[in-house]
Order: C-alpha cells, then sequence, then structure tokens
C-alpha cells in the first residue's frame, strides 16, 4: 500500500500535539500544563512506535519514507532525548517565562524532523525532514534572546544554511549522474554503470563528498565542528544537550542509511568512503579531544567533548565503509550495530552531564569549571550523578561508556581498522584529563558558599533516568547489544 | 549450581560499601566496623576455599570453583569466574590486605565514610581482576581500580596528592588502552574471550605479528609492575598515597601486572615469550639494580620504600622470563611475599609518621627507645625485606634465584641470576642504614612522650609478622598450590 498513513502515526500525533501545545499556550496561564501534555505527545508516539517494533520493513509514499527497525530505533532514542530535555528544562525555563509554549512545541516539531529524517530514503524527503529539524533549532538556540545566544542562534543558522547549501549541491550532483532520487534507485544504477564510466566521471566522487560534508555539519566532524563550541556555549543548556544528543544521532542515522544503501556497492566506492570518514574520524577525535583539554567553560568543554565522541562514532561509519559487503554474516553489520549502541549509550551519559550542569549553573549562573568546586559537599546526588556521567564519558567502567566503546572499537579491529582504533584508545586517555580534572574540581575544591543546590523534581526524575541507564548499559548490556543488533538486521535496502 | 564462593568474595566488599551508604548519618566508628566486618568476612571465605582447594596431581591447569554465566552474547564475553594456582594465593593476599587496610585505617578522621566506601570499592575490583577467566570482565575490573584509586589518593593523601593521583591514572589509562587494544587483536585472531581457550597462540590466523600482540599486552603490565622505565608514576604515587592505601598499592596492585604477565602474556603467546625471554631478563635486572640503586639515595621514608618495590619487582619480572618451572614459582611467591612485607613496610612508615610526624630520614632518630614495638616490628620486616632466611622474602628469593640460575630455556641468564642477586647486598644496605637512621643513636629530645603502637596497630603489624614467618619456615603452603598452577604455563613453553 502506497499511501499508509497507519505507518507515519508516531510522527503525526507527535505534530498534533505540538500545534496543540501552540494553540493550548494561548488560554492557559499555568505554564505546567505543557510540560505534561508535551511528555503526553512524547509518550502517545513511543506507544505508537512501540506497536510497530518487529514489522516487516515497510517503504511508504512511494519510498520516500522506509518504516524498518533501524528507524524505529531511532525514533525511541530521539523522543527519550526529547523526554528527559523536557524534563530537565523545568529548572530552566524561567528565564524566558512568555514563551515556553514555543519552546516546547518547536522541541517536539524538531523531533519530528528527526524522526523522519531516520526514515526518509529519498533525496528530496531527506533535505526536507533535516530543514524541519533544523530550523526548530536555530531558533531554540537563540531562545534566550541576549548577545551570546542570539549570536549563537544566528551563527547556527548562517552556518547551517551554508551546510544546506553544500548538501543540496552534492545531491544535485549525485541526482546528475544517475537521474534518480530514491536512495534504492541511485544505488542500482550506479551498480549497473561501468567502472570506467564511473572512474572518468569525478562528478559522482565529488558529489559523494559534498554530501559528507552537508551532512558532516551535522555530527560536526572537523573541519565543520567550528560552530560547536560557540553555538553550545551560546543555547539555553537545555537545548545544547538537546543538540548534542538528538541532533548528533540524527545525523547518523541519515548518514548511515545514505551511505550503506547508496553507496555500498561497488567494493571500491563503499572502501574509499570508509577510508575518508576514518581519516575524519581520527582527526575529529584529535582535534576534539586535544583542544577541550585548555577550555575553562563547561559547556564548551563538552562541546569539544562531544566532536571527540563523534569521532568515536565515525569509528562505526568507516568500519561500515571498508566492510566486505559480500559476506552478510553477523560480523557484517558490526560497524551498524556498534554505532548504534555507542549512540545510546552517549545519548544517556551526555544527557545526564548536561542536566546536572543545568541545576548547577542555576544556582551559580555560571558555566566556568572553577564554580563548580567544593559541588561534592553542596551537592553531593548532583555531583555524583555528574562523576558518573564523566566517567562514562572517559569510557571507564562500570558504565555505559566503556562497553561502548570496547564494542565498536571491536568492529573496528575485526574490519582491519587497528590503526583507527589505536588512536582512539589513546585518545580515550587524553581525554580522561579533562573529564577527571572537572571531578577533581568538585570533589576535591573548596566550595565558594555552603548554599545548597535547589532543583526541581522533574530534574532529578530526568537525572536519575539517565544515571541509571548508563548503570545499566555499563553492566549489563547483553539485552541492549541485541537490541542494536537486531535494529541494524531489519534494514531496508 | 554449588554456592558461588568467588562472586561471594568478590561483591562482599560491594554490600559493605551498599550498606554503608545507605545509613543515615552513620558513626566514623559503625562505618569501621561494617568495612572490618565485611573485609574479614571476605578474607575468612577466601581461606576457606584456599583451604578446600584440590591439592592433587590430576587438578593441574584446572581451574576451581568456575563459575560461568552468560554476559554479553554478541560478542561471546560471560561473567566467568575461577582460580587455580597461580590467582588463589593472589586472591587470599588481596583479602588479608583488604581487612589489614581497614585496620590500618582506623583513625581516618577526615570523610570516613566515602573512604571506607572507595577502599572497599578498591578490594572489589582487584579480586575480580584476579578471578576473571574472561578478557571483557577482566578489563573492565581492571579499570575500575582507577576510579577510586584517583579518588584515595588525590583526596585522603599527602603533598602533591592531586598530580601524583592524575599522573597514576594516565600512566595506568595508557597502559589499558594499549591492553584493551591487544584484547581486541586476540579475539578477533581468535574469536575467544576465554582465557582458558587462549594458551598457546599460533601464528596461523593472526592478523598482525603475534609479538605485537605479545608487547600490547606486556606494556600494559609492565607499566603496572613496574618496569623500569615506566616506574615513574610509582614513587609518586606511593609517597603522596594515604598508608593503607600504600600498603594496597604495593601489596597487591603492582602484582596485577605479574600476574597478567603469566596469565596473559606467558600463556597466550609462549613462543613469543622464548624469543624476547633475554631481553626482558636483562630489563629485570635492570630494574632490580637501578631500583635498588636509586633506593639508596632516598632521605624521604615512605619515598625509600616506594623505590624498594620497583628493585623487588625486578626478581619477579626475572622469575617470569627465566620461565622455568621452578623461577615461576620463585616469582609467584615473590608476588605474595613483597605484598606482605612491602605492605608491612608502609604501615610501619604510616605507624612512625603518624606518631612522630616526621618522614625524613635526615631528622629522624633514636626512636627504638621511645617506640620499641614499632622498632621490632619495622626490623623484622627489614630484614624480610633483605631476605633473611626464616622470612618468606628468604624463601621467595632463594627459589627465584635457583629456577632462574637453572633455566635451560634462557642463553646465559646464569650471569645475570649472579647481577640480579648482588641486588641483595645493596637491600642489605638500604635497609639496615634506614633502620639504623631511624631507630637507633642517641634518643631524641623532641621525640619524648611519642606512643608506641595501640591494640588495633599491634593486631594489625602483628597478623602481617605471623604471616612473614609461617611463609618463611613452611613455604610449601603455597608452593603447593602454586605449583599447580604453573605447570601448565611450563607445558606451554616447552621446560
Amino acid at each position: 500500500m502506497l499511501l499508509n498513513l497507519k505507518l507515519l502515526l508516531p510522527e503525526l500525533s507527535l505534530l498534533t500535539f505540538a500545534l496543540l501545545i501552540i494553540l493550548l499556550d494561548l488560554g492557559i496561564k499555568q505554564k505546567k500544563v505543557l510540560v505534561g501534555v508535551s511528555i503526553v505527545g512524547l509518550l502517545v508516539s513511543t506507544g505508537f512506535a512501540l506497536t510497530m517494533w518487529g514489522i516487516q520493513p515497510t517503504a511508504i509514499f512511494n519510498g520516500m519514507l522506509m518504516v524498518d527497525q533501524f528507524a524505529l530505533f531511532f525514533k525511541f532514542l530521539f523522543l527519550a532525548a526529547a523526554g528527559l530535555v523536557i524534563l530537565a528544562s523545568q529548572d530552566y525555563v524561567s528565564k524566558f517565562p512568555h514563551f515556553q509554549g514555543e519552546y516546547y512545541a518547536l522541541i517536539l516539531i524538531s523531533v519530528v524532523g528527526m524522526m523522519l529524517l531516520s526514515a526518509t530514503g529519498e533525496l528530496i524527503s531527506i533535505y526536507v525532514a533535516l530543514e524541519l529539524s533544523s530550523i526548530s533549532l536555530y531558533i531554540l538556540a537563540g531562545f534566550l534572546k541576549d548577545p551570546k545566544s542570539s549570536e549563537a542562534g544566528l551563527k547556527y543558522l548562517l552556518l547551517g544554511a551554508v551546510a544546506s547549501a553544500v548538501l543540496l549541491y552534492g545531491m544535485a550532483l549525485v541526482f546528475g549522474i544517475t537521474g534518480k532520487t530514491r536512495l534504492i534507485e541511485i544505488a542500482q544504477t550506479i551498480q549497473a554503470m561501468p567502472m570506467s564510466n564511473l572512474l572518468d566521471n569525478p562528478a559522482l566522487l565529488l558529489g559523494i563528498i559534498f554530501l559528507a560534508a552537508g551532512f558532516g555539519f551535522k555530527i560536526a566532524t572537523v573541519p565543520f565542528q567550528m560552530w560547536v563550541p560557540d553555538v553550545y556555549e551560546g543555547a539555553p543548556t537545555p537545548i545544547t544537550a538537546y543538540l548534542s544528543v538528538a541532533s548528533k544521532a540524527a545525523g547518523f542515522a541519515v548518514i548511515v542509511r545514505f551511505f550503506y544503501t547508496t553507496f555500498a556497492f561497488p567494493d571500491w566506492l563503499s572502501l574509499n568512503w570508509g577510508i575518508l570518514f576514518a581519516v575524519l574520524s581520527a582527526i575529529t577525535m584529535t582535534v576534539g579531544n586535544v583542544v577541550a583539554i585548555t577550555q575553562s567553560n563547561i559547556k564548551r568543554m563538552l562541546g569539544y567533548s562531544s566532536i571527540a565522541q563523534a569521532g568515536y562514532l565515525m569509528v562505526g561509519l568507516a568500519t561500515i565503509g571498508v566492510t566486505s559487503k559480500v559476506v552478510s554474516t553477523t560480523a557484517a553489520f558490526q560497524g551498524q550495530s556498534g554505532l548504534l549502541f555507542f549512540l545510546v549509550s552517549y545519548a544517556l551519559t551526555n544527557l545526564g552531564a548536561f542536566i546536572a550542569i543545568i541545576a548547577i549553573s542555576n544556582k551559580t549562573n555560571s558555566d566556568l569549571i572553577d564554580d563548580y568546586s567544593g559541588m561534592g559537599k553542596r551537592a553531593p546526588l548532583l555531583a555524583l550523578a555528574l562523576t558518573l556521567c564523566l566517567i562514562s564519558l572517559t569510557g571507564l567502567p562500570p558504565t555505559a561508556g566503556l562497553i561502548a566503546k570496547i564494542y565498536i572499537f571491536s568492529a573496528g579491529v575485526s574490519n582491519g581498522l587497528l590503526w583507527l582504533v589505536i588512536i582512539a584508545v589513546l585518545n580515550s586517555c587524553i581525554s580522561a584529563y579533562y573529564y577527571l580534572r572537572v571531578v577533581k574540581v568538585m570533589w576535591l575544591g573548596t566550595p565558594a558558599s555552603e548554599e545548597r543546590v535547589p532543583s526541581s523534581w522533574a530534574l532529578r526524575v530526568a537525572l536519575a533516568i539517565s544515571c541509571l541507564g548508563v548503570l545499566v548499559l555499563g553492566i549489563i548490556p547483553g539485552k541492549f547489544v541485541q537490541l542494536a543488533e537486531a535494529a541494524v538486521r531489519l534494514f531496508i535496502l | 549450581m554449588e554456592f558461588p564462593y568467588l562472586s561471594t568474595i568478590i561483591f562482599l566488599p560491594v554490600v559493605g560499601i551498599i550498606i554503608i551508604a545507605l545509613l543515615p548519618n552513620p558513626q566514623p566508628k559503625a562505618v569501621r566496623c561494617i568495612s572490618a566486618g565485611f573485609t574479614l568476612t571476605a578474607f575468612a571465605l577466601s581461606l576457606f576455599v584456599f583451604l578446600s582447594f584440590d591439592r592433587s596431581a590430576g587438578m593441574v591447569g584446572q581451574m576451581q570453583f568456575e563459575e560461568k554465566l552468560s554476559w554479553i552474547p554478541p560478542i561471546n564475553a560471560f561473567y566467568h569466574l575461577g582460580v587455580d594456582g597461580l590467582s588463589l594465593p593472589l586472591v587470599v593476599l588481596t583479602t588479608f590486605l583488604g581487612f589489614l587496610a581497614v585496620l590500618v585505617s582506623w583513625k581516618i578522621a577526615l570523610r570516613p565514610r566515602e573512604y571506607f566506601i572507595w577502599l572497599l570499592l578498591l578490594e572489589t575490583s582487584i579480586l575480580g581482576v584476579f578471578c576473571s577467566l574472561d578478557l571483557v570482565l577482566f578489563f573492565l575490573f581492571w579499570e575500575v581500580e582507577l576510579v577510586p584509586m584517583y579518588f584515595l589518593i588525590s583526596i585522603w593523601g599527602t603533598g602533591r596528592k592531586e598530580y601524583s593521583a592524575i599522573k597514576y591514572v594516565i600512566y595506568t589509562l595508557v597502559g589499558s588502552a594499549m591492553m584493551l587494544t591487544g584484547i581486541l587483536t586476540v579475539y578477533f585472531t581468535t574469536g575467544s574471550l576465554s582465557m582458558l581457550e587462549l594458551a598457546g597462540l599460533t601464528s596461523a590466523k593472526a592478523f598482525i605479528p603475534l609479538a605485537a600482540m605479545f608487547f600490547l599486552l606486556f606494556f600494559a603490565f609492565a607499566v603496572k609492575l613496574p618496569v623500569f622505565p615506566l616506574h615513574t608514576w610509582l614513587p609518586d604515587a606511593h609517597t603522596d598515597a594515604p598508608t593503607a592505601v600504600s600498603v594496597i598499592l604495593a601489596g597487591v596492585l603492582l602484582k596485577m601486572g605479574g600476574y597478567g604477565m603469566i596469565r596473559l602474556c606467558i600463556t597466550v603467546f609462549p613462543e613469543v615469550a622464548k624469543t624476547f625471554a633475554l631481553w626482558l631478563v636483562i630489563l629485570a635486572i635492570v630494574n632490580v639494580l637501578y631500583g635498588a640503586a636509586v633506593t639508596l639515595r632516598q632521605t624521604d621514608l615512605k619515598r625509600l620504600i616506594a623505590y624498594s618495590s620497583i628493585s623487588h619487582m625486578g626478581y619477579v619480572l626475572l622469575g617470569i622470563f627465566a620461565l622455568s618451572q621452578v623461577s615461576l614459582v620463585g616469582a609467584t611467591l615473590q608476588m605474595f611475599s613483597h605484598g606482605i612485607i612491602t605492605g608491612l613496610l608502609f604501615a610501619m612508615v604510616g605507624l612512625v609518621y603518624d606518631k612522630s610526624h616526621e618522614r625524613n630520614l635526615e631528622t629522624l632518630g633514636g626512636l627504638a627507645r621511645q617506640m620499641p614495638v614499632i622498632a621490632v616490628v619495622f626490623s623484622v620486616a627489614g630484614l624480610a625485606a633483605l631476605g633473611l632466611p626464616g622470612t618468606s622474602g628468604f624463601a621467595a628469593e632463594f627459589i627465584t634465584f635457583i629456577g632462574s640460575f637453572s633455566s635451560t630455556i634462557v642463553e646465559g641468564i646464569r650471569i645475570y641470576t649472579i647481577l640480579g642477586v648482588l641486588g641483595i647486598v645493596i637491600t642489605a644496605g638500604y635497609i639496615l642504614w634506614m633502620l639504623q637512621r631511624v631507630f637507633y643513636g642517641e634518643p631524641q629530645e623532641k621525640f619524648n612522650g611519642v606512643p608506641d603502637a595501640d591494640n588495633v596497630e599491634k593486631l594489625c603489624i602483628f597478623s602481617f609478622v605471623a604471616a612473614i614467618m609461617a611463609i618463611g619456615l613452611y613455604p610449601a603452603i603455597l608452593t603447593d598450590v602454586i605449583k599447580l598452577g604453573v605447570m601448565p604455563v611450563v607445558k606451554l613453553i616447552g621446560g
């Protein structure tokens, strides 16, 4: 069936709730209701998505959208991330009392965009979904309306627009060579072309490079990472958390689907983009980690740290590229499942870290690492949670971070990327220095005052969920690894 | 399924942690007693396991008290525990020192609740390392140990504690980064993470040279042991750590390195170990002599003991890479013996410092009058360290030297063994000189009224002395067990 709207229910229901929030905002004085409505909206959407888990991969709207486990996996991730961010925003929204309705609605709309993005199988719908999520995020980044936030919003918008242009140019080139917009048809056309035709024609390779650059902006790989520190610093902290997790995950979702569907064959082509990502990965993680060492603002530090983490994630992308596609055993999917598991672990960890930062910075009105001095005494539980998340980001047990690294690096090693894995593990050692510095300041520094740090129950719930997730994934990861493998096995081609 | 003894031993401290963490506003005394209770129970259980360990010849190379549960199925990782003759003594040593470390820390006044939580977590992680038979599990426990060590040194330490703590963490992390790479290459060569299935890997399917895998793993263990020139974290960490942490650090943490070398480097790559044995033996001698020479020059009591550990770990390295059955037994015994001797030495330094507030050899002196018990026990520990017959130090070093001198596997090892024995002479020099400068000579006025050891401290240090004497007089308590663990390794080497 071509127009199976039932399969679009998660997105449609969420969009309805987003519009409902804008309407309610007009008439309701008690803004807390809006939080409840957004959470219900996310839960309803999750419910619809849950009923589809295990579904036979289906293409709808003439192959524009794919409903498969891979997309569903990401949909859960986006919904969960948005839910945690909305809960954690409770301590932050007082900074913009008049626009709370828009704030929640925009978050939901961007989730819709990302959910579509993870499911698209066609050039134009990829672009539309990407813009849907991005434009909401541009607005959200500038939401505080102070100079820094406005700068963040504007910078994000301008650079994002350039990246979109590059992406469109890449799509145009690929379309020009193949004459198709559906990814599967593009793949078929490329495979049908004679080898010499592909080699003599630089347009296709140029197109691939432009596409990698356009998507690279979204996941903030070097050299398209320039916007990250400024935008992360200026944007409202919950939005920073959301950007660093959901937006990045959406970028990876679309890259995996796009490159794996379109450019998997012939082997030399996929090997080439695999190596491209491997080199980018090595540079990205090194730049991210080295620059993070010198940061004194915790949001900027986590910005650079997220660049480094994107580098680790790209080990997964590189693995997908260099894996031989002929044998389709479990080993062939290690890159994908490693990437998915790492994304989940990274999402929980980074959200947890940012949620703790929201609470602490709200009290101290500062994002400087030095002002975290003595937090172990002022807010032991928040400091403990932040410590746990930083330990997970470093990749120490008993947290999700370690298992995720072992899993994604093992995928790399088994597919001949030993050199990249060695660079990656050495990078993990560098990262210990700046992550543990925050831990040190919190537990060893003397507190600036004895005042306790207050936090709302909603924030505490969100923090507890993230930390629990980090621990569960770190100690009994078996089930979740299997889930990630199930998600990539039923991948539409 | 029989009772999971090993899991119980490993996770008893964690139960203690949970109870301490849940108590609302506990008294420091309650925290101490809970920690002592749980570590003592773990020690008792490990003794029970030690006593019921099947020593019959049929059990050579067999793991006992095995537990195996599925953990991360997609990568074949299991929750797989077990002990053999190699790991069992180290497990007993860990629980023994874990209990004594609690006693040593009896007077901790700064944030006692957190302190004991970290100390207990440290014990769990070390026990996990010695009991794991799965590489991922092994790596996990190996890394867990970093977190409590970081906090213990940087909060409760002295001097440049934050610098020393981060130095320790970074050194170990670089080592474990190498180890993780090594483990992954081994895994993808064999498809197995079980230490039992990996023994005697051949180069048939390896996609990088076996020697490269060997050195990736060796690097991690060499940082930990420590092997010259990777040792520079050790004096800093030891000097600035609180006493109990020094006891654990010297007592069992260093042994994780030696244990790893035997369990992984030699067992998995016997051929590579044979090829490079000569160079590693030379490195061991450098370790012995360099460590001993540097020790002579120390004026800080704690730093002195720390450097002496480097020298003594050289004997372990010598015993391991002499690759004969006797030398491997000697090396394992030396690990155990050094654990209790140096543990005691650090405990004694802690006592001297607590009471006299002085650690500098140049300002100490004549303390034997003011603290006779401490002086006697310190001397016993010192004599054990220099290998006086009747102490465990003698038994261990003697067996190691006999083993390496008679080893047929390494060319020209006799010369190196003789050079290594020279280390003992230097050891006698620095130990006696140190005892003389701390305890003998004219009693000094400023130390008048300095108390001797109290009852808890006596209980603690006499337990150490008893263990040193027991093993010194009848080393077969341990060597019988160790032999069972070493024999399969020797068979792989072909000795």
